[in-house]
């Protein structure tokens, strides 16, 4: 019986995918509204959840994946990523009005810049902290503080070993998660209220899955002003760090 | 027709895709530099556009409004497909060096929404009196 209805899920896995989120977002606002009364965002519960999801797909087959490498879920993937997230970005930026991008040009260039060079030094930082005296590490486990591309693209381009890449990535998956979570309960503490304070947020942030996340759970509303700042992070990041960053840190220790 | 708004979304972001990766190479990192966030911006000029010759109509808008609307469940299968046990088995320098670098830069977005309110200001006095 379960083989048959397994079968099916497998082949049809996208709408599987349609489905099961589904529910897990019903379930996650129905509990916002029962349980928290509305004080904590459907959209953070559902986020969390879908984070657990993972983590216990972690644990079920040791892949990389989350949940989807579970065969049968393996739609929640392709759902969620690169190519239909990317998609619905750009979707959200539709009813945005110019003028609001054209007011922040500046310090959107200034919040990419700040949070690319913060980042990387406190990554780098700690990473001293922990006993690592090399340019090449310090600089691949500052640029994983970045994000997770940042950091492994910058160790490959400077020749990091691969245990020093692992713990970039992992330094770049925990800023993204913490991010994805953390940004609602902090967002009215600094002012993360306007499309301007958005946009500067993606600069400063850099992780488009975590600002993304973040900014639904806080308010969707400022989705696109976050995203748009932060797709420009990691390109940068993958320019500033085997170069610039990378011979400063060397300049230093 | 709703599949005409989706053709525009799709067509803006497959070229936002293809000039960022052009704009990566051109620096030379083998990366999309800003493709998503260009994409956004051909959106926007192509919706006003079409908007102001009145060309918007209802079901073409309802093409992209669907996208729009189902992004947030998107954001769901992304956390959940994320590697979480490795960011967890990262250990404490990983989740330090995260946290830090997330706490630092929460910090610093109302420092840089009041500095830039200022630079704006001085820009905008000597373009408005000219």
């Amino acid at each position: 019986m379960w083989e048959s209805i397994e079968a099916v899920l497998t082949k049809y896995s996208l709408v599987t995918a349609f489905a099961v989120i589904g529910v897990t977002v019903w379930v996650s606002y129905l509990a916002s509204e029962k349980l928290t009364r509305g004080r904590l965002h459907g959209s953070a519960i559902a986020i969390f959840l879908g984070l657990v999801l993972a983590y216990w797909g972690g644990i079920e087959t040791a892949g990389k994946k989350g949940i989807a490498d579970i065969p049968v879920f393996s739609g929640i993937g392709i759902m969620g990523g690169a190519m239909l997230r990317d998609l619905a970005i750009v979707a959200t930026a539709f009813g945005v009005r110019l003028e609001e991008f054209r007011k922040t040009g500046l310090s959107g260039v200034l919040s990419l810049l700040a949070g690319v060079f913060v980042s990387f030094f406190i990554g780098a930082g700690v990473a001293y902290a922990f006993g690592y005296r090399d340019a090449v590490s310090l600089t691949t486990i500052g640029g994983g503080a970045a994000t997770y591309i940042v950091g492994p693209v910058t160790g490959g381009a400077i020749g990091a070993s691969s245990d020093v890449m692992a713990l970039s990535v992992a330094a770049g998956l925990v800023k993204s998660i913490l991010v994805m979570t953390a940004t609602p309960f902090v967002a009215k503490y600094i002012g993360l209220d306007n499309p301007r304070s958005a946009l500067i947020f993606g600069g400063l942030m850099g992780t488009t899955s975590g600002v993304a996340g973040g900014l639904a759970a806080t308010d969707p509303k400022l989705v696109p002003y976050g995203a748009m700042t932060a797709t420009f992070y990691t390109g940068i990041g993958c320019l500033l760090g085997p170069s610039v960053i990378f011979m400063t840190i060397r300049a230093l220790v | 027709m709703a599949i005409y708004g989706t053709t525009l979304l799709s067509i803006c972001l497959l070229a936002g895709l293809i000039i960022g990766n052009g704009i990566g190479q051109l620096v030379g990192v083998n990366k999309n530099i800003g493709g998503v966030g260009i994409a956004m911006l051909l959106l926007i000029i192509a919706c006003d556009h079409l908007q102001k010759k009145g060309r918007m109509k209802p079901p073409t808008a309802s093409g992209i409004a669907f996208w729009s609307s189902v992004y947030i469940p998107i954001v769901v299968a992304m956390a959940a497909s994320q590697n979480v046990l490795a960011a967890i088995k990262g250990g404490p320098l990983a989740v330090l060096a995260g946290v830090l670098s997330v706490l630092a830069c929460f910090a610093l977005v109302p420092v840089i929404s009041r500095l830039g309110r200022k630079d704006e200001g001085k820009q905008d006095s000597p373009s408005s009196s000219s």
